[in-house]
Protein backbone atom coordinates (compact mmCIF):
# COMPACT_ATOMS: atom_id res chain seq x y z
CA UNK A 1 0.00 0.00 0.00
CA UNK A 2 1.60 3.20 -1.13
CA UNK A 3 1.92 6.39 1.29
CA UNK A 4 -0.71 8.44 -0.10
CA UNK A 5 -3.72 5.58 -0.43
CA UNK A 6 -5.31 6.11 2.40
CA UNK A 7 -6.37 9.86 0.82
CA UNK A 8 -7.78 8.30 -2.24
CA UNK A 9 -11.20 9.41 -1.58
CA UNK A 10 -9.78 13.13 -0.54
CA UNK A 11 -7.67 13.16 -3.92
CA UNK A 12 -11.15 12.24 -6.32
CA UNK A 13 -12.70 15.54 -4.12
CA UNK A 14 -9.57 17.29 -5.30
CA UNK A 15 -9.52 16.63 -8.73
CA UNK A 16 -13.40 17.29 -8.89
CA UNK A 17 -12.70 20.71 -7.73
CA UNK A 18 -10.21 21.12 -10.18
CA UNK A 19 -12.27 20.77 -12.65
CA UNK A 20 -13.20 24.10 -12.51
CA UNK A 21 -10.17 25.10 -14.45
CA UNK A 22 -9.37 27.10 -11.07
CA UNK A 23 -7.80 25.50 -8.10
CA UNK A 24 -9.27 27.34 -4.81
CA UNK A 25 -6.70 26.19 -2.70
CA UNK A 26 -4.18 27.38 -4.72
CA UNK A 27 -4.91 30.60 -5.93
CA UNK A 28 -2.28 33.08 -6.91
CA UNK A 29 -1.89 36.55 -5.65
CA UNK A 30 0.12 38.02 -8.42
CA UNK A 31 0.30 41.17 -6.77
CA UNK A 32 -1.30 42.40 -3.67
CA UNK A 33 -2.56 46.17 -3.93
CA UNK A 34 -4.35 47.08 -0.88
CA UNK A 35 -6.38 45.61 2.00
CA UNK A 36 -8.88 45.14 -0.99
CA UNK A 37 -7.34 44.87 -3.80
CA UNK A 38 -5.01 42.15 -5.65
CA UNK A 39 -3.97 41.14 -8.94
CA UNK A 40 -5.36 37.57 -9.63
CA UNK A 41 -5.16 35.64 -12.81
CA UNK A 42 -3.56 39.08 -13.88
CA UNK A 43 -7.09 40.78 -13.79
CA UNK A 44 -7.59 43.51 -10.78
CA UNK A 45 -9.70 41.72 -8.17
CA UNK A 46 -11.63 42.76 -5.14
CA UNK A 47 -10.83 40.99 -2.14
CA UNK A 48 -13.52 40.06 0.20
CA UNK A 49 -11.97 36.93 2.04
CA UNK A 50 -9.05 38.14 4.07
CA UNK A 51 -10.08 38.49 7.44
CA UNK A 52 -8.59 41.72 7.09
CA UNK A 53 -10.85 43.05 9.75
CA UNK A 54 -9.60 46.89 9.98
CA UNK A 55 -7.54 46.82 6.76
CA UNK A 56 -4.30 47.36 8.57
CA UNK A 57 -2.23 45.60 6.66
CA UNK A 58 -0.93 48.67 4.60
CA UNK A 59 -1.36 50.69 7.45
CA UNK A 60 1.54 53.43 6.87
CA UNK A 61 2.46 53.71 10.53
CA UNK A 62 2.58 49.81 11.09
CA UNK A 63 4.30 49.34 7.92
CA UNK A 64 6.91 51.99 9.06
CA UNK A 65 7.33 50.13 12.53
CA UNK A 66 7.88 47.47 10.84
CA UNK A 67 10.34 48.71 8.73
CA UNK A 68 12.13 50.84 11.14
CA UNK A 69 12.21 47.13 13.51
CA UNK A 70 14.33 45.49 11.01
CA UNK A 71 16.72 48.34 10.63
CA UNK A 72 17.36 47.99 14.21
CA UNK A 73 17.18 44.63 15.55
CA UNK A 74 17.06 42.59 11.96
CA UNK A 75 15.02 40.38 10.34
CA UNK A 76 14.28 37.61 12.78
CA UNK A 77 15.18 36.07 15.90
CA UNK A 78 16.56 32.46 14.96
CA UNK A 79 15.17 31.13 17.91
CA UNK A 80 12.95 30.38 20.72
CA UNK A 81 12.25 32.89 23.84
CA UNK A 82 13.72 30.13 26.19
CA UNK A 83 16.55 29.27 23.98
CA UNK A 84 17.87 31.90 22.84
CA UNK A 85 16.06 34.93 24.96
CA UNK A 86 13.27 37.33 24.70
CA UNK A 87 13.70 40.94 22.99
CA UNK A 88 12.57 44.07 24.77
CA UNK A 89 10.07 44.50 22.37
CA UNK A 90 8.39 40.77 22.96
CA UNK A 91 7.80 41.61 26.98
CA UNK A 92 6.51 45.50 26.01
CA UNK A 93 4.26 43.57 23.71
CA UNK A 94 2.70 41.37 26.29
CA UNK A 95 2.28 43.74 28.80
CA UNK A 96 0.38 46.11 26.19
CA UNK A 97 -1.92 42.92 25.48
CA UNK A 98 -1.96 42.06 29.13
CA UNK A 99 -3.17 45.77 29.74
CA UNK A 100 -5.90 45.94 26.77
CA UNK A 101 -7.75 43.06 28.67
CA UNK A 102 -6.93 44.16 32.22
CA UNK A 103 -5.24 40.86 32.97
CA UNK A 104 -1.95 40.34 34.87
CA UNK A 105 -0.17 38.17 32.45
CA UNK A 106 0.01 38.03 28.76
CA UNK A 107 2.31 34.70 26.66
CA UNK A 108 2.94 35.55 22.81
CA UNK A 109 2.86 32.79 20.19
CA UNK A 110 4.33 32.63 16.86
CA UNK A 111 0.98 31.37 15.36
CA UNK A 112 -2.45 31.37 16.76
CA UNK A 113 -2.77 28.02 15.95
CA UNK A 114 -0.04 27.33 18.23
CA UNK A 115 -1.24 29.14 21.19
CA UNK A 116 -4.51 27.34 20.60
CA UNK A 117 -2.59 23.84 20.12
CA UNK A 118 0.08 24.79 23.09
CA UNK A 119 -2.39 26.28 25.98
CA UNK A 120 -5.07 23.90 25.65
CA UNK A 121 -3.35 20.76 25.49
CA UNK A 122 -0.58 21.77 28.52
CA UNK A 123 -3.14 23.12 30.25
CA UNK A 124 -5.56 20.15 31.13
CA UNK A 125 -3.69 16.76 31.58
CA UNK A 126 -4.23 13.28 32.48
CA UNK A 127 -7.49 12.55 34.36
CA UNK A 128 -8.73 16.47 33.56
CA UNK A 129 -11.83 16.80 31.36
CA UNK A 130 -11.68 19.27 28.22
CA UNK A 131 -15.07 20.33 26.64
CA UNK A 132 -15.15 21.71 23.17
CA UNK A 133 -17.49 22.83 20.52
CA UNK A 134 -18.40 20.81 18.20
CA UNK A 135 -17.64 23.25 15.48
CA UNK A 136 -14.48 24.42 16.94
CA UNK A 137 -11.31 25.65 14.73
CA UNK A 138 -8.59 22.65 13.69
CA UNK A 139 -6.31 24.51 16.27
CA UNK A 140 -8.62 23.58 19.03
CA UNK A 141 -9.33 19.71 17.83
CA UNK A 142 -5.41 19.55 17.00
CA UNK A 143 -5.15 20.40 21.11
CA UNK A 144 -7.46 17.44 21.61
CA UNK A 145 -5.13 15.12 19.84
CA UNK A 146 -2.09 15.99 21.92
CA UNK A 147 -3.77 16.57 25.19
CA UNK A 148 -4.05 13.61 27.54
CA UNK A 149 -6.90 14.53 29.01
CA UNK A 150 -10.49 13.26 28.26
CA UNK A 151 -12.42 15.20 25.57
CA UNK A 152 -15.86 16.07 25.43
CA UNK A 153 -17.77 17.98 22.87
CA UNK A 154 -21.05 19.44 22.70
CA UNK A 155 -23.22 20.48 20.12
CA UNK A 156 -22.35 24.14 18.75
CA UNK A 157 -23.67 27.04 20.63
CA UNK A 158 -25.96 25.30 23.18
CA UNK A 159 -25.51 26.09 26.53
CA UNK A 160 -27.73 23.30 27.77
CA UNK A 161 -25.57 20.22 25.54
CA UNK A 162 -22.37 21.09 27.50
CA UNK A 163 -24.61 21.74 30.98
CA UNK A 164 -25.55 17.91 30.00
CA UNK A 165 -22.01 16.72 29.61
CA UNK A 166 -20.54 18.81 32.64
CA UNK A 167 -23.50 16.93 35.04
CA UNK A 168 -22.86 13.78 33.54
CA UNK A 169 -19.18 14.43 34.75
CA UNK A 170 -20.45 15.45 38.63
CA UNK A 171 -18.35 13.69 41.17
CA UNK A 172 -15.53 12.69 39.04
CA UNK A 173 -12.21 14.49 40.22
CA UNK A 174 -10.09 16.33 37.45
CA UNK A 175 -10.65 19.69 36.18
CA UNK A 176 -12.89 21.16 33.25
CA UNK A 177 -11.88 23.32 30.60
CA UNK A 178 -14.47 24.83 28.62
CA UNK A 179 -13.24 25.79 24.84
CA UNK A 180 -15.54 28.42 22.68
CA UNK A 181 -14.66 30.88 20.08
CA UNK A 182 -15.59 34.59 20.22
CA UNK A 183 -16.88 34.40 16.46
CA UNK A 184 -17.10 31.31 14.44
CA UNK A 185 -14.57 31.08 11.05
CA UNK A 186 -17.66 29.55 8.76
CA UNK A 187 -20.51 30.98 9.55
CA UNK A 188 -19.84 34.15 11.44
CA UNK A 189 -21.94 33.77 14.37
CA UNK A 190 -20.79 34.16 17.91
CA UNK A 191 -21.02 32.38 21.55
CA UNK A 192 -24.00 33.00 23.63
CA UNK A 193 -21.57 33.43 26.13
CA UNK A 194 -22.95 34.97 29.34
CA UNK A 195 -25.33 31.43 29.05
CA UNK A 196 -22.00 29.68 28.88
CA UNK A 197 -20.07 31.76 31.59
CA UNK A 198 -22.97 30.81 33.88
CA UNK A 199 -23.37 26.61 33.02
CA UNK A 200 -19.53 26.98 33.47
CA UNK A 201 -19.58 28.82 37.11
CA UNK A 202 -22.30 26.39 38.14
CA UNK A 203 -20.19 23.23 37.91
CA UNK A 204 -16.55 25.07 38.36
CA UNK A 205 -15.40 24.72 35.06
CA UNK A 206 -12.77 26.90 33.53
CA UNK A 207 -13.59 28.91 30.25
CA UNK A 208 -11.24 29.44 27.17
CA UNK A 209 -12.54 31.70 24.50
CA UNK A 210 -10.71 32.04 21.35
CA UNK A 211 -10.90 35.81 20.00
CA UNK A 212 -9.57 34.77 16.89
CA UNK A 213 -12.40 36.61 14.31
CA UNK A 214 -13.83 38.39 17.40
CA UNK A 215 -10.75 41.19 18.65
CA UNK A 216 -11.57 44.04 17.03
CA UNK A 217 -14.82 43.50 15.71
CA UNK A 218 -16.69 43.11 19.25
CA UNK A 219 -16.63 44.72 22.40
CA UNK A 220 -16.41 48.84 23.37
CA UNK A 221 -13.20 48.29 23.19
CA UNK A 222 -12.68 45.73 20.71
CA UNK A 223 -11.66 43.33 22.91
CA UNK A 224 -13.91 41.16 21.45
CA UNK A 225 -16.49 38.88 22.63
CA UNK A 226 -15.53 38.13 25.93
CA UNK A 227 -16.01 42.26 26.85
CA UNK A 228 -19.40 42.62 24.78
CA UNK A 229 -21.05 39.64 27.00
CA UNK A 230 -19.64 41.71 29.88
CA UNK A 231 -17.74 38.15 31.41
CA UNK A 232 -14.17 39.64 30.91
CA UNK A 233 -13.76 39.04 34.44
CA UNK A 234 -14.60 35.49 34.21
CA UNK A 235 -13.05 34.07 31.05
CA UNK A 236 -9.93 32.53 32.65
CA UNK A 237 -7.91 32.58 29.21
CA UNK A 238 -7.76 34.67 26.54
CA UNK A 239 -6.70 33.38 23.24
CA UNK A 240 -6.42 35.20 20.06
CA UNK A 241 -4.10 36.08 16.64
CA UNK A 242 -2.26 38.93 15.26
CA UNK A 243 -3.05 37.48 12.11
CA UNK A 244 -6.91 39.18 11.32
CA UNK A 245 -7.82 42.29 12.63
CA UNK A 246 -4.02 43.54 13.30
CA UNK A 247 -2.73 42.47 10.15
CA UNK A 248 0.38 40.78 10.69
CA UNK A 249 1.24 36.67 12.41
CA UNK A 250 1.48 35.45 15.66
CA UNK A 251 -0.60 34.39 19.05
CA UNK A 252 -1.68 35.28 22.00
CA UNK A 253 -3.19 34.32 25.65
CA UNK A 254 -4.23 35.83 28.48
CA UNK A 255 -5.34 35.16 31.78
CA UNK A 256 -5.24 36.19 35.25
CA UNK A 257 -3.77 32.92 37.24
CA UNK A 258 -0.82 33.82 39.10
CA UNK A 259 0.72 30.66 38.35
CA UNK A 260 0.27 31.54 34.41
CA UNK A 261 3.97 31.94 33.68
CA UNK A 262 4.65 27.94 34.04
CA UNK A 263 3.64 27.50 30.65
CA UNK A 264 6.57 29.34 29.27
CA UNK A 265 8.13 26.21 30.21
CA UNK A 266 5.36 23.31 29.81
CA UNK A 267 3.60 24.44 26.85
CA UNK A 268 5.67 22.74 23.46
CA UNK A 269 4.46 25.05 21.05
CA UNK A 270 6.00 27.76 22.95
CA UNK A 271 9.52 26.65 23.76
CA UNK A 272 10.28 24.84 20.63
CA UNK A 273 10.30 26.99 17.83
CA UNK A 274 11.00 30.54 16.60
CA UNK A 275 10.01 33.35 18.38
CA UNK A 276 7.94 36.42 15.95
CA UNK A 277 10.39 38.90 14.74
CA UNK A 278 10.95 41.92 15.32
CA UNK A 279 9.02 43.93 12.18
CA UNK A 280 6.32 41.58 13.40
CA UNK A 281 6.32 42.63 16.84
CA UNK A 282 6.60 46.34 15.72
CA UNK A 283 3.43 46.34 13.06
CA UNK A 284 1.42 44.55 15.82
CA UNK A 285 1.90 46.95 18.53
CA UNK A 286 0.83 49.42 16.39
CA UNK A 287 -1.83 48.08 15.37
CA UNK A 288 -2.81 47.31 19.00
CA UNK A 289 -2.59 50.90 19.38
CA UNK A 290 -5.02 51.47 16.31
CA UNK A 291 -7.62 49.12 17.81
CA UNK A 292 -7.93 51.18 20.59
CA UNK A 293 -7.09 54.63 19.08
CA UNK A 294 -9.77 54.11 16.16
CA UNK A 295 -12.99 53.17 17.10
CA UNK A 296 -14.48 54.05 13.70
CA UNK A 297 -12.67 51.11 12.26
CA UNK A 298 -14.99 48.90 14.07
CA UNK A 299 -18.21 50.85 13.43
CA UNK A 300 -17.07 51.15 9.19
CA UNK A 301 -16.47 47.19 9.62
CA UNK A 302 -19.87 46.69 10.79
CA UNK A 303 -21.33 48.98 8.67
CA UNK A 304 -19.90 46.98 5.61
CA UNK A 305 -21.01 43.73 7.49
CA UNK A 306 -25.01 45.43 7.47
CA UNK A 307 -24.60 46.39 3.38
CA UNK A 308 -23.14 42.75 2.46
CA UNK A 309 -25.00 40.78 5.23
CA UNK A 310 -28.97 42.61 4.08
CA UNK A 311 -28.06 42.94 0.54
CA UNK A 312 -27.25 38.97 -0.11
CA UNK A 313 -30.50 37.97 2.91
CA UNK A 314 -32.36 40.37 0.48
CA UNK A 315 -31.66 38.40 -3.04
CA UNK A 316 -32.58 35.54 -1.03
CA UNK A 317 -29.38 33.95 -0.03
CA UNK A 318 -29.39 32.25 2.56
CA UNK A 319 -26.75 33.09 5.17
CA UNK A 320 -25.06 32.19 8.70
CA UNK A 321 -27.84 33.18 11.03
CA UNK A 322 -26.16 36.78 12.36
CA UNK A 323 -24.43 39.67 11.20
CA UNK A 324 -20.66 38.77 12.01
CA UNK A 325 -17.68 40.36 10.02
CA UNK A 326 -17.69 36.55 8.09
CA UNK A 327 -20.70 36.28 6.07
CA UNK A 328 -20.89 32.53 5.39
CA UNK A 329 -23.79 32.01 2.26
CA UNK A 330 -25.15 28.42 1.52
CA UNK A 331 -25.21 26.53 -1.12
CA UNK A 332 -26.61 23.43 -1.86
CA UNK A 333 -23.30 21.24 -3.14
CA UNK A 334 -19.73 21.29 -3.26
CA UNK A 335 -20.34 21.49 -6.88
CA UNK A 336 -22.16 24.50 -6.82
CA UNK A 337 -20.04 26.23 -4.16
CA UNK A 338 -16.86 25.49 -6.42
CA UNK A 339 -18.91 26.88 -9.77
CA UNK A 340 -19.85 29.78 -7.81
CA UNK A 341 -16.33 30.39 -6.68
CA UNK A 342 -15.12 29.80 -10.20
CA UNK A 343 -17.73 32.62 -11.80
CA UNK A 344 -16.82 35.13 -9.07
CA UNK A 345 -13.25 34.72 -9.05
CA UNK A 346 -14.02 35.44 -13.16
CA UNK A 347 -16.27 38.36 -12.45
CA UNK A 348 -13.16 39.92 -10.35
CA UNK A 349 -13.85 39.46 -6.43
CA UNK A 350 -12.13 36.66 -4.69
CA UNK A 351 -14.11 34.71 -1.60
CA UNK A 352 -13.44 32.24 0.32
CA UNK A 353 -14.99 28.51 -0.61
CA UNK A 354 -15.66 26.52 2.49
CA UNK A 355 -16.41 22.32 1.89
CA UNK A 356 -16.81 19.67 3.44
CA UNK A 357 -14.45 18.12 5.44
CA UNK A 358 -13.41 21.71 6.45
CA UNK A 359 -16.76 22.67 7.41
CA UNK A 360 -19.18 21.91 10.07
CA UNK A 361 -22.40 19.56 9.26
CA UNK A 362 -20.96 18.69 5.69
CA UNK A 363 -22.52 22.21 4.26
CA UNK A 364 -20.36 23.99 1.19
CA UNK A 365 -20.07 28.11 1.46
CA UNK A 366 -18.92 30.43 0.32
CA UNK A 367 -17.46 32.41 3.08
CA UNK A 368 -16.84 36.15 2.72
CA UNK A 369 -15.15 38.75 5.50
CA UNK A 370 -15.46 42.10 5.65
CA UNK A 371 -12.63 44.66 5.86
CA UNK A 372 -13.41 48.11 7.16
CA UNK A 373 -11.81 49.28 4.35
CA UNK A 374 -14.52 47.96 1.47
CA UNK A 375 -16.39 50.89 0.13
CA UNK A 376 -20.15 50.80 0.10
CA UNK A 377 -19.51 50.48 -4.09
CA UNK A 378 -17.75 47.83 -3.71
CA UNK A 379 -19.97 45.50 -1.75
CA UNK A 380 -22.93 46.88 -3.89
CA UNK A 381 -21.44 45.64 -7.21
CA UNK A 382 -20.64 42.32 -5.19
CA UNK A 383 -23.97 41.91 -4.24
CA UNK A 384 -25.26 42.88 -7.61
CA UNK A 385 -23.01 39.85 -9.00
CA UNK A 386 -23.54 37.57 -7.15
CA UNK A 387 -27.45 38.11 -7.34
CA UNK A 388 -26.35 37.56 -11.26
CA UNK A 389 -24.98 34.57 -10.57
CA UNK A 390 -26.81 33.29 -8.38
CA UNK A 391 -30.23 33.38 -10.57
CA UNK A 392 -28.12 31.53 -13.60
CA UNK A 393 -27.07 28.96 -11.46
CA UNK A 394 -30.48 28.71 -9.67
CA UNK A 395 -29.30 29.42 -6.23
CA UNK A 396 -31.99 32.08 -5.70
CA UNK A 397 -35.26 32.52 -7.46
CA UNK A 398 -35.25 35.05 -10.82
CA UNK A 399 -37.80 37.19 -9.41
CA UNK A 400 -35.88 39.78 -7.66
CA UNK A 401 -37.38 40.12 -3.92
CA UNK A 402 -36.91 43.85 -3.88
CA UNK A 403 -39.18 45.57 -6.44
CA UNK A 404 -36.59 47.13 -9.21
CA UNK A 405 -37.14 50.35 -11.25
CA UNK A 406 -39.82 50.03 -13.48
CA UNK A 407 -39.08 49.40 -17.16
CA UNK A 408 -35.60 48.35 -16.13
CA UNK A 409 -35.69 46.27 -18.91
CA UNK B 1 -30.88 13.86 13.23
CA UNK B 2 -32.44 14.87 16.37
CA UNK B 3 -33.14 18.89 16.20
CA UNK B 4 -30.83 19.37 19.19
CA UNK B 5 -33.49 19.28 22.36
CA UNK B 6 -31.53 16.83 24.17
CA UNK B 7 -34.64 14.64 25.10
CA UNK B 8 -33.10 11.84 27.32
CA UNK B 9 -34.38 8.08 26.68
CA UNK B 10 -34.73 7.01 29.95
CA UNK B 11 -32.64 8.59 32.60
CA UNK B 12 -32.90 6.12 35.66
CA UNK B 13 -34.19 2.81 34.29
CA UNK B 14 -32.11 0.58 32.55
CA UNK B 15 -32.07 -0.16 28.76
CA UNK B 16 -31.46 -3.17 27.31
CA UNK B 17 -28.71 -4.23 24.91
CA UNK B 18 -31.41 -4.72 22.07
CA UNK B 19 -32.75 -0.73 22.36
CA UNK B 20 -28.88 0.72 22.46
CA UNK B 21 -28.65 -1.61 19.09
CA UNK B 22 -31.79 -0.27 17.76
CA UNK B 23 -30.80 3.52 18.63
CA UNK B 24 -27.84 3.17 16.95
CA UNK B 25 -28.77 1.27 13.59
CA UNK B 26 -31.48 4.16 13.63
CA UNK B 27 -28.75 6.76 13.77
CA UNK B 28 -26.42 5.08 10.75
CA UNK B 29 -29.65 4.48 8.64
CA UNK B 30 -28.63 7.33 6.63
CA UNK B 31 -25.72 5.99 5.56
CA UNK B 32 -26.24 2.42 5.09
CA UNK B 33 -23.57 1.20 1.76
CA UNK B 34 -26.32 -0.05 -0.69
CA UNK B 35 -28.95 -2.84 0.35
CA UNK B 36 -25.99 -4.53 3.01
CA UNK B 37 -27.78 -4.72 6.48
CA UNK B 38 -26.20 -2.67 9.74
CA UNK B 39 -26.02 -4.88 12.49
CA UNK B 40 -23.67 -5.48 15.23
CA UNK B 41 -20.46 -6.53 13.32
CA UNK B 42 -20.73 -3.70 10.95
CA UNK B 43 -17.51 -1.85 10.79
CA UNK B 44 -18.83 2.01 11.06
CA UNK B 45 -15.73 3.38 9.22
CA UNK B 46 -15.85 0.86 6.68
CA UNK B 47 -19.27 -0.77 6.25
CA UNK B 48 -20.92 2.83 5.47
CA UNK B 49 -20.67 5.91 3.98
CA UNK B 50 -19.99 7.62 7.40
CA UNK B 51 -17.02 10.37 7.57
CA UNK B 52 -15.39 10.79 10.78
CA UNK B 53 -16.94 14.06 11.35
CA UNK B 54 -20.28 12.53 10.85
CA UNK B 55 -19.47 9.56 13.58
CA UNK B 56 -18.75 12.65 16.26
CA UNK B 57 -21.91 13.91 15.63
CA UNK B 58 -23.62 10.81 15.84
CA UNK B 59 -22.03 9.84 18.96
CA UNK B 60 -22.92 13.22 20.51
CA UNK B 61 -26.86 12.61 19.79
CA UNK B 62 -26.31 9.04 21.69
CA UNK B 63 -24.37 10.66 24.68
CA UNK B 64 -27.87 12.71 24.60
CA UNK B 65 -30.05 9.56 24.20
CA UNK B 66 -28.65 7.78 26.28
CA UNK B 67 -27.47 10.25 29.17
CA UNK B 68 -23.81 9.03 29.08
CA UNK B 69 -20.24 10.69 27.40
CA UNK B 70 -18.28 9.15 25.60
CA UNK B 71 -14.82 10.69 25.35
CA UNK B 72 -13.65 11.35 21.88
CA UNK B 73 -10.59 9.00 22.56
CA UNK B 74 -12.64 5.89 23.26
CA UNK B 75 -14.99 6.86 20.20
CA UNK B 76 -11.41 6.26 18.45
CA UNK B 77 -11.05 2.75 19.71
CA UNK B 78 -14.49 1.55 19.19
CA UNK B 79 -14.67 0.04 15.20
CA UNK B 80 -18.17 -1.87 15.00
CA UNK B 81 -21.59 -1.04 16.25
CA UNK B 82 -21.01 -4.00 19.10
CA UNK B 83 -18.69 -2.26 20.33
CA UNK B 84 -20.51 0.99 20.07
CA UNK B 85 -23.59 -0.93 22.08
CA UNK B 86 -20.96 -2.05 24.31
CA UNK B 87 -19.22 0.99 25.72
CA UNK B 88 -22.51 2.68 25.78
CA UNK B 89 -24.04 0.06 28.14
CA UNK B 90 -20.57 0.07 30.74
CA UNK B 91 -21.11 3.71 30.74
CA UNK B 92 -24.38 3.23 31.56
CA UNK B 93 -23.75 1.25 34.41
CA UNK B 94 -20.95 3.20 35.63
CA UNK B 95 -23.51 6.73 36.52
C1 LIG C 1 -10.99 30.42 15.36
C2 LIG C 1 -9.55 30.46 14.98
N1 LIG C 1 -8.62 30.22 15.92
C3 LIG C 1 -7.32 30.24 15.62
C4 LIG C 1 -6.87 30.50 14.34
C5 LIG C 1 -5.39 30.44 14.05
O1 LIG C 1 -4.85 31.69 13.83
P1 LIG C 1 -3.44 31.89 13.16
O2 LIG C 1 -3.68 32.30 11.76
O3 LIG C 1 -2.82 33.01 13.96
O4 LIG C 1 -2.65 30.64 13.26
C6 LIG C 1 -7.80 30.79 13.35
C7 LIG C 1 -7.38 31.16 11.99
O5 LIG C 1 -7.28 30.39 11.10
C8 LIG C 1 -9.18 30.74 13.67
O6 LIG C 1 -10.10 30.94 12.72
Amino acid sequence: MGLFDRYAGLLEVYRDVRTTGADPFQIRMERVLSPTEAIINGRKTLLVGTNNYFGLTFDPSCMEAAIEAIRAEGTGTTGSRIANGSYSEHIFLENEIAEFYGKKHCMVFTTGYQANLGVISTLVGQGDHLLIDADSHASIYDACKQTQAEVVRFKHNDPSSLEARLRRLEGKPGNRLVVLEGIYSMLGDSAPLKEFVEVCKKYGAYVLVDEAHSLGALGENGRGLCEEAGVLDDCHFIVGTFSKTLGAIGGYCVSNDPDFDILRVTVRAYMFTASLPPSIVASVRQALRIVKGRPELRKQLWSNVATLYDGLAAQGFKLGPQHGPVVGVHLPDRMMAIGFWRALLDAGIYVNVAIPPATPNGVSLLRCSLCAAHTAEQLEHMIEVMTGIGRQMGVISSTPKLRVVAGAR
Amino acid sequence: MNNGTADIFELHGKVSRATVIEEICLQLAPFQAGEQPITGETVISKDLTIDSLAVMDMVMELEDRFDVSIPMNVVAEIHTVDELTETILELRAKR
